[in-house]
């Protein structure tokens, strides 16, 4: 498998604090990942770097076939090139329904103009009605997304990232909040969802890091501290130190 | 999963019923106030009555431009009444130029030698600027003598101050309170270099006469009125539909988005500096066809108009109407400015306290501020928010579901039946 994303040597820093520190890290095309970390270890920074909302002072960020690097380009540009995010707190458009914010964030064209003139397609409507399935909304397509419970907003997240249809997917704590049902519900899709494309999940939750049963990145002050399976990295004392023993 | 529970397109009429109803409104209105007119109808209403009510529908269309960068969008525009203002200036130059060339012809006419083009255009300038101490035009008056060309300035200047100004604020990420105070330094500066003589616009002067039509001074005013009431009545249809179509699709979706969470729409993959632009630069158009219709009835213009206070009335008018509601904002615009005209027209009784006399000529503004405050505060729907109470009490649309949880409960196609 080729490498879809590879961030080298990445350094930024907030008024003299190091939150990335030489930071780097790569992920192949088909890839679930999981990076944990304790509060601090720049989990946050690192997601932010890579869809844009950070400029590092140092380093590359190379993405896709043709290697682009992703630190010249916008916010929106590197979503439309394929880079989806999820934030800790789940913020979907709490004013608008279920529908609305998945046909908004349906793969399509994203000018202004294009947008002015869409008009949804039976097929547009259809894929809308598959994700709501998937993500288990089907009864609460016209609900206000407001109305929805937490663990039902965290779905409704999921399932505009994955109507993005992006090749890297980056996912913030989805388990925050949700109930054991849910946070099963949640394995399934991200593991569904790695079949397709790239998965990169911050969690900090043990137990669904072990469900997630995939390679396991540690972050710590900034830099990767170990690497590898759930297992291996557990089993490094300097893991065991800074984050586990605690 | 069945298609009955994903949205059946509809014509737009059956989709937006309130779109309907606000046009049936307004015919009614227009038909109404056309009976009741001294120009066409049984002479009721006086036409600088006419004139008001004209210059209302005016309002309510920039106030519905507001909206729709307020409301939906939520950018807190203080500066939409300066593109109002240059619709007006736009449309002032040929009114007044075409008019005085008229004068100036006839007063040349009993000459011996047939006049000169220069002459002819020096006798206009004259007459024109004469009040600030020049006998020459001015640049910016290349076009006056044209009607097409000053028309399509009507669209144009606002539209391309919106697109430069918005560009640069947008670019930068300027957002909330500090676009707003942008904005208001926009509008200020601009009404600051009007009132200079040698802005090329007659300074404090400003632009008269604007209610006489060139070549058509044997129209009585009565007429004239009543084509600018229908004029502007149309503007505000066409405006009404044009905006409740902007909003209603995937667009209105995305800059309801904006509003709510731009940096989560950005994510989304959505370009949200472009989509503030269109919607910026779209609302100084609409801002500028309102204006250009409101100072022919007004029949003066000059730089106050333009000043920063004019654009948080504007405001005003959308906030105390309810904003996020096209309706909401047209209501408030004209509601507000009905009740400003006989507040401050001397109309409204005077109450003795004994110890003071409250005047409402000078209390006016201070009762339109503590609504304002109380709107804020206690009914953000504003007035249109009262609608809510209306349409609440119908049954929501279940979209073809069930009415109830349990197995066999009535499904909504049934029990309409």
């Amino acid at each position: 498998m080729s490498t879809l994303l590879e961030v080298s040597g990445v350094s930024v820093s907030f008024d003299g604090f190091k939150a990335i520190n030489n930071l780097s890290f790569q992920i192949a095309e088909r890839e679930l990942r999981a990076v944990i970390g304790p509060n601090g270890a720049g989990k946050t920074t690192f997601m932010d770097i890579i869809t844009g909302k950070t400029k590092p002072d140092e380093g590359r960020v190379i993405y896709g076939d043709k290697s682009v690097s992703l630190l010249k380009m916008s916010e929106s540009k590197i979503a439309q090139a394929g880079v989806g995010r999820k934030f800790q707190r789940p913020t979907v458009f709490e004013d608008q329904s279920v529908f609305d914010n998945l046909m908004m964030a349906l793969k399509k064209t994203r000018g202004p103009l294009a947008v002015l003139f869409f008009k949804p397609s039976a097929e547009d409507n259809h894929k809308v009605a598959d994700l709501a399935e998937q993500i288990g909304l089907s009864g609460a397509l016209h609900r206000k997304s407001g109305e929805l419970s937490h663990g039902q907003k965290q779905w409704l997240e999921i399932g505009m990232l994955l109507a993005q249809e992006p090749r890297l997917l980056l996912v913030d704590e989805p388990a925050a909040g949700m109930t054991p049902a849910e946070r099963e519900h949640t394995t399934d899709i991200l593991r569904e969802a790695a079949k397709t494309r790239a998965v990169v999940v911050v969690e900090h939750d043990m137990e669904f890091v072990r469900r997630l049963n995939c390679k396991v990145t540690v972050l710590h002050e900034g830099s990767v501290l170990a690497e590898g399976s759930l297992d291996h990295v557990t089993k490094n004392e300097q893991v065991i130190e800074v984050y586990l023993g605690r | 999963m069945t298609d009955a529970a994903l949205p059946r397109r509809q014509p737009f009429a059956l989709r937006f019923p309130s779109v309907m109803i606000f046009l049936a409104i307004l015919a009614l209105f227009t038909v109404g106030v056309t009976i009741l007119s001294e120009g066409f109808g049984i002479g009721v209403i006086s036409t600088s009555f006419i004139k008001t009510l004209g210059k209302t529908l005016c309002l309510c269309l920039v106030a519905l431009a507001m909206d729709l960068v307020w409301g939906y969008c939520g950018i807190l525009s203080l500066g939409h009444m300066a593109f109002f203002g240059l619709g007006g200036y736009a449309i002032g130059m040929w009114l007044m130029y075409a008019r005085t060339e008229i004068i100036v012809l006839e007063s040349l006419a009993a000459a011996p030698l047939p006049p000169t083009p220069q002459e002819v255009s020096d006798g206009i300038a004259t007459q024109i600027f004469g009040v600030v101490g020049s006998s020459e035009f001015p640049p910016i008056w290349a076009f006056a003598h044209s009607l097409p060309l000053q028309l399509a300035a009507v669209v144009i200047v606002p539209g391309l101050l919106a697109l430069v100004f918005g560009w640069l604020a947008f670019r930068s990420r300027v957002t909330g309170v500090y676009l707003s105070i942008l904005t208001q330094a926009m509008t200020l500066a601009l009404s600051l270099h009007l009132f200079q003589n040698d802005s090329g616009l007659r300074g404090n002067n400003g632009l008269s006469g604007l209610q006489n039509l060139p070549g058509l001074d044997d129209v009585p005013q009565a007429t004239v009125s009543l084509w600018f009431f229908w004029a502007s009545a149309l503007a505000l249809g066409l405006g009404y539909v044009l905006c409740a179509w902007i909003v209603s699709g995937k667009f209105g979706s995305v800059i309801r988005a904006i509003r709510d969470d731009e940096a989560r729409v950005r994510f989304l993959g959505y370009p949200v500096e472009a989509f503030k632009l269109v919607i910026f630069t779209l609302t100084a158009v609409i801002a500028g066809i309102a204006g250009a219709l409101y100072y022919p009835q007004a029949g003066i213009i000059n730089p106050a108009e333009i000043a920063p206070i004019a654009s948080i009335y504007l405001a005003v008018w959308v906030a105390i109407g309810g904003r996020g509601r096209l309706y909401g904002a047209v209501i408030g615009a004209a509601f507000v400015s009905l009740v400003s005209t006989w507040f401050t027209g001397g109309q409204a009784p005077d109450i003795n306290l004994g110890v003071y006399t409250i005047s409402w000529v000078d209390w006016w503004t201070v009762l339109l501020g503590l609504s304002f405050v109380a709107v804020t505060l206690y009914a953000p729907k504003g007035i249109g928010g009262l609608i809510d109470l209306i349409t609440e009490r119908k049954s929501p649309n279940r979209h073809g579901a069930s009415l109830g949880p349990d197995q066999g409960s009535l499904r909504e196609q049934e029990a309409e039946k």
